[in-house]
C-alpha cells in the first residue's frame, strides 16, 4: 500500500490542476469532484475531425513509377509547400501531414467547394527572387511583386499562366529597381493601406545548379548556385548596382529567405552565406532547385463529408456517450459502494487527464475517436473492478479489511498489467495502419485508445490505490461488508 | 460451478454462430462479390438528398448515371431517405456533370452529403497492408503472451490457445458482418478493419485475465489436477469478466449503437458483439481448449463418441 497517502493526493491533485488549467484554457469545463459541483461540458471548440465538421480530405501519392523510391525529404518539401499555398487560400485549420512514404494526406475542414483547393494543389509553384533595396522583410512574409503583372494598380496575386517570358527584366531593369528602391520612403507617409510591390529580378528559371557547400573547417554550410548562360548578364548587373542590398528568395510570394549582396557576382556562379544549419541549407536549397514541388503528385483519393452528417453524429454519439457513463456509474455506485465511490472519482480523474492530454497535443477529435475514450474507459473501469473483485475476494477469505486491500492490490496488479500491454500493441499497429494511408479515423482511434489505456493504468496505480489507503485511514470501518457491497 | 465439463458443447455453440456466416462469406466470394467497401477495392461514392417535387426512383438514378459511361453502378435508398451512389473510380468533373444531370432530370435541388473516391492502386494497397496489420497482431500478441508467460510450464501453449480463441472472435465478427451484409447491405471498409483490430486487442486482454489467474493458482494449487484448477480460476474471474464486459464496455457501446449516429452504429454493433465474443470465448473456447491440449483429449476424438459430451 502506499506510504505516503497525503503526498500522493498532493501530487494527484495537482496534476489534476494541471490538466484542468489545459482543459479550461481551451474552453472546456470539467468537473470538481470535491465540491460536487458537476459541470461537464464537452467541448465544442476541440478541433474536430472532418467526419464531425464535414470537409474535404484529400490524398495525394507520388506519380512516379510504384518501385521508384521517393526521397523523404521531397515528399516534406512537397507538403511544406503545399502547406503555404492552401495557406494563402485563407482556409483556416487546415492539416497536410505526410502518410507512408510517398503519401500526403491533406485535411480542409469545413470546405465544400474541392474545386479551388485541388486547382492549388496541382498548381506548380513560382520562385522569384525579389529587389528588398535596403529593409529586408522576415522570412515568413507574404508580399506582392511585379512579376507578371501589366500594372501595379491590378490586385489579384499573379498567377504562373499569365506570365512572361522569363528574360523580360532585363529592359525594364533599371526603371524598376530605381522604383523599388524608391518605395521605402514612399510608404513611409502615407497610413500603409497600398502594399508595396516588389519588383523581381528573375524567376527560378534562371537557375540552372543548386548545391549544398559544407566548409569543414569552419563547419558552416553555403548554398552555391550556378545560373543559366542567358541570365548570368542580367545577375551580373544587378548585383553589381545592388552591393550591400537586400535580394530576398520568394517562393508563391513568401518570403523564403533574404541575403544580402556582398559582390557583384559576374560569371554566374555564386553562394548563399548565412547561418545556415545542415538541415536548414538543404531545405532551402530543395526548394531553389523545385520552385515547383520536388516530385509531381496526382490524387488518389478524395473524400467530401457533407457538414449535416458529422453534426448530427456528434450531438447523438455525444449524447449516447453521457448515457452511458451515467448507467456505468450507477452500477459501480449500487455494486461497489464505498469502492464504487472511489472507481467513479478516478474515472473522473482519468476523463480529466486524458482530456488535458488530448488537448496539449492537438488530437483531432474524430467518432471513432470517441468511442476509443470510450473503450479506454471500459479499460479504465477493468482496472477498479479488478482490484474490487480481488478484494472481496480476501475480505470473503476473512482478512481484515486493510490486508485485503493491500492483497487486492497487489495480485491484481499483474493482469491489469499484462492486459493492457496487449491493448496497446495493437493500438500502434492500427496507428502504423492509418499513417501510411493518411485513414486520419483509424490513426485518431487507435491514439485515443492507446492514450486511454496508458492514463487508466497511470490512475489505477496513483488514485485508486490512494484513495483506498485514504479511506482506510479516515474511517474505522466495523461493518464493512455492507460498505463493501459483499 | 462446472464449467469444463460441457466444453464440447460451447465449441458447437460456437461453430453453430460462424459457419453460416463464413458459408455467405464463401458464396459472396465465389459470385466476386464480396461485401467490401471502396477502402479496399477502389472506386467511389456518392450520397446525394435529392429534395424536388416527386423523389426519384434509385433505379432511375442508376439508368442515368449509368447511361453517362460510368461503370459498376449500384444505387441504394438510405434509412434517411437519401441515395448512395457506388461506381468505379470517378473525377471530380465527371462527379459534377453527374450532379448537374441529376438536377435536370428530377428538377430538383441536390446537396452532396458525402463523396469518397479512391483510386483503385490505394485500394489494393490498403488490403495488403490491412492483411499485414491483422498478421502482425497475432504474431505480436502470441509472442507477448508466449514471453509474459515465460515461468509457467507450456507457455507456448497459452500463446496459442489466445490465439486460436482470437481467431474465433475474428471469425464471429466475419460471421456478423456477412450476415449483416446480407440483411442489412453492411460494409467492410476501414472503420470495419478498425473494429476487428479492437477485438483483437481486447479478446488478448480477457485471455489474459484468465490466464494469469490460472499461473497464479497453478503455484498455489499445485495438487489440483489442471482441470479441476483451470475451472477454479475461470470461477474466480466471472465475476470480473461479467461485470467489466456487460456492465461497462457493453453499457457504453450499446448506447453508441441505439443513440449514436448512423455512421457509428455499424461500427458500435461490430465492436459490442466482438468484445462479448471475446469474453465468451475466453472463459469457453480458450481455457476450455487448454484443458483439451493437457489431456491430449484428441486421441479420443475418433476412437468412441467424446465422454464430456
Amino acid at each position: 500500500m502506499t506510504r505516503r497517502p497525503y503526498l500522493m493526493l498532493g501530487l494527484i491533485l495537482l496534476l489534476t490542476a494541471l490538466a484542468i488549467w489545459v482543459d479550461a484554457s481551451q474552453r472546456i469545463t470539467i468537473t470538481n469532484p470535491f465540491n460536487q459541483k458537476t459541470i461537464v461540458n464537452r467541448n465544442v471548440s476541440t478541433r474536430l475531425g472532418l467526419d464531425l465538421r464535414g470537409g474535404l480530405q484529400v490524398l495525394l501519392e507520388a506519380d512516379l513509377p510504384a518501385d521508384t523510391p521517393v526521397d523523404a525529404e521531397a515528399i516534406s518539401v512537397a507538403r511544406t509547400i503545399i502547406e503555404n499555398r492552401t495557406n494563402a487560400l485563407g482556409v483556416a485549420e487546415n492539416m497536410l501531414q505526410v502518410a507512408g512514404d510517398r503519401r500526403i494526406v491533406g485535411e480542409f475542414p469545413g470546405l465544400e467547394d474541392s474545386k479551388a483547393v485541388l486547382a492549388i494543389l496541382q498548381k506548380t509553384g513560382l520562385l522569384e527572387f525579389v529587389d528588398m533595396g535596403t529593409s529586408p522583410l522576415d522570412p515568413g512574409t507574404v508580399i506582392q511583386t511585379d512579376y507578371g503583372q501589366t500594372s501595379t494598380q491590378s490586385s489579384v496575386t499573379s498567377t504562373p499562366e499569365s506570365a512572361t517570358p522569363v528574360i523580360t527584366p532585363t529592359e525594364a531593369d533599371a526603371t524598376s529597381t530605381a522604383e523599388a528602391n524608391a518605395t521605402p520612403e514612399a510608404t513611409a507617409t502615407p497610413p500603409a493601406e497600398a502594399p508595396t510591390i516588389y519588383h523581381t529580378v528573375m524567376t527560378g528559371a534562371a537557375l540552372d545548379t543548386v548545391n549544398v557547400v559544407h566548409d569543414s573547417t569552419t563547419g558552416s554550410y553555403e548554398i552555391s548556385f550556378t545560373l543559366k548562360t542567358d541570365s548570368s548578364e542580367l545577375f551580373a548587373n544587378y548585383t553589381g548596382n545592388n552591393i550591400n542590398k537586400y535580394l530576398a528568395i520568394v517562393l508563391d510570394k513568401e518570403v523564403l529567405s533574404v541575403p544580402i549582396i556582398k559582390n557583384q557576382i559576374s560569371d554566374g556562379h555564386g553562394v548563399i552565406e548565412g547561418n545556415f544549419s545542415g538541415d536548414s541549407a538543404n531545405a532551402l536549397a530543395v526548394q531553389l532547385r523545385y520552385g515547383s514541388l520536388p516530385v509531381p503528385l496526382k490524387i488518389v483519393e478524395t473524400r467530401i463529408i457533407g457538414p449535416t452528417l458529422g453534426e448530427d453524429s456528434l450531438r447523438k454519439s455525444l449524447i449516447a456517450g453521457i448515457i452511458g457513463m451515467i448507467i456505468v456509474i450507477l452500477f459501480m455506485a449500487l455494486y461497489y459502494r464505498l469502492p464504487g465511490l472511489v472507481a467513479i472519482i478516478s474515472i473522473l480523474f482519468y476523463a480529466i487527464i486524458a482530456f488535458a492530454i488530448f488537448k496539449y497535443f492537438h488530437f483531432t477529435l474524430t467518432l471513432p475517436g470517441i468511442a476509443g475514450f470510450m473503450l479506454s474507459t471500459g479499460a479504465a473501469l477493468d482496472a477498479n473492478i479488478l482490484i474490487f473483485e480481488r478484494m472481496k475476494e480476501e475480505l470473503r477469505s476473512g482478512r481484515t479489511l486493510l490486508h485485503a486491500v493491500e492483497q487486492g492490490w497487489a495480485r491484481a496488479w499483474s493482469s491489469i498489467r499484462d492486459s493492457n500491454i496487449a491493448a496497446i500493441i495493437i493500438s500502434i499497429i492500427l496507428f502504423w495502419f492509418g499513417s501510411t494511408f493518411g485513414a486520419t479515423i483509424v490513426k485518431g482511434f487507435a491514439l485515443t485508445l492507446a492514450l486511454g489505456v496508458l492514463v487508466s493504468l497511470f490512475v489505477a496505480i496513483s488514485v485508486t490505490r490512494t484513495l483506498l489507503a485514504l479511506i482506510l485511514s479516515w474511517f474505522e470501518i466495523k461493518n464493512f461488508p455492507r460498505w463493501f457491497g459483499i | 460451478m462446472n464449467i469444463l465439463g460441457k466444453r464440447y458443447l460451447y465449441f458447437a455453440i460456437s461453430l453453430i454462430i460462424i459457419i453460416p456466416g463464413l458459408v455467405i462469406l464463401g458464396v459472396k466470394a465465389a459470385q466476386n462479390n464480396l461485401p467490401l467497401s471502396i477502402d479496399f477495392t477502389g472506386g467511389s461514392m456518392l450520397e446525394v438528398s435529392i429534395e424536388g417535387a416527386a423523389t426519384p426512383q434509385p433505379a432511375d438514378i442508376h439508368q442515368l448515371v449509368a447511361e453517362m459511361g460510368t461503370k459498376d453502378v449500384k444505387v441504394q435508398s438510405t434509412e434517411s431517405g437519401d441515395f448512395l451512389i457506388r461506381s468505379s473510380f470517378i473525377d471530380e468533373t465527371t462527379r459534377d456533370q453527374i450532379i448537374s444531370a441529376m438536377q435536370e432530370e428530377f428538377g430538383a435541388a441536390i446537396t452532396i452529403l458525402r463523396f469518397d473516391s479512391v483510386g483503385p492502386s490505394i485500394g489494393k494497397q490498403v488490403t495488403s497492408n490491412a492483411t499485414i496489420a491483422v498478421g502482425v497482431a497475432a504474431l505480436a500478441i502470441l509472442l507477448y503472451i508466449t514471453i509474459a508467460f515465460r515461468r509457467v510450464q507450456h507457455a507456448f501453449r497459452y500463446g496459442l490457445c489466445a490465439i486460436i480463441a482470437m481467431i474465433h472472435d475474428v471469425a464471429i465478427v466475419f460471421s456478423l458482418v456477412a450476415i449483416g451484409s446480407l440483411l442489412l447491405g453492411w460494409e467492410m471498409d476501414a472503420l470495419f478493419l478498425t473494429a476487428l483490430l479492437t477485438v483483437i486487442g481486447f479478446s488478448v486482454q480477457d485471455k489474459i485475465v484468465v490466464f494469469d489467474r490460472i499461473r497464479e493458482n497453478t503455484n498455489l494449487l499445485r495438487r489440483l489436477k489442471f482441470e479441476t484448477l483451470v475451472n477454479h480460476s475461470i470461477v474466480q474471474t466471472l465475476q470480473r469478466s461479467i461485470n467489466t464486459q456487460l456492465m461497462t464496455v457493453e453499457f457504453l457501446l450499446f448506447a453508441l449503437a441505439l443513440f449514436g449516429g448512423v455512421t457509428l452504429r455499424e461500427f458500435a454493433v461490430i465492436l459490442l458483439v466482438g468484445l462479448l465474443s471475446g469474453t465468451y470465448s475466453s472463459i469457453f473456447i480458450a481455457s476450455p481448449i487448454l484443458v483439451v491440449w493437457e489431456n491430449k483429449e484428441w486421441r479420443t476424438w475418433f476412437r468412441r463418441k467424446p465422454q464430456a459430451v
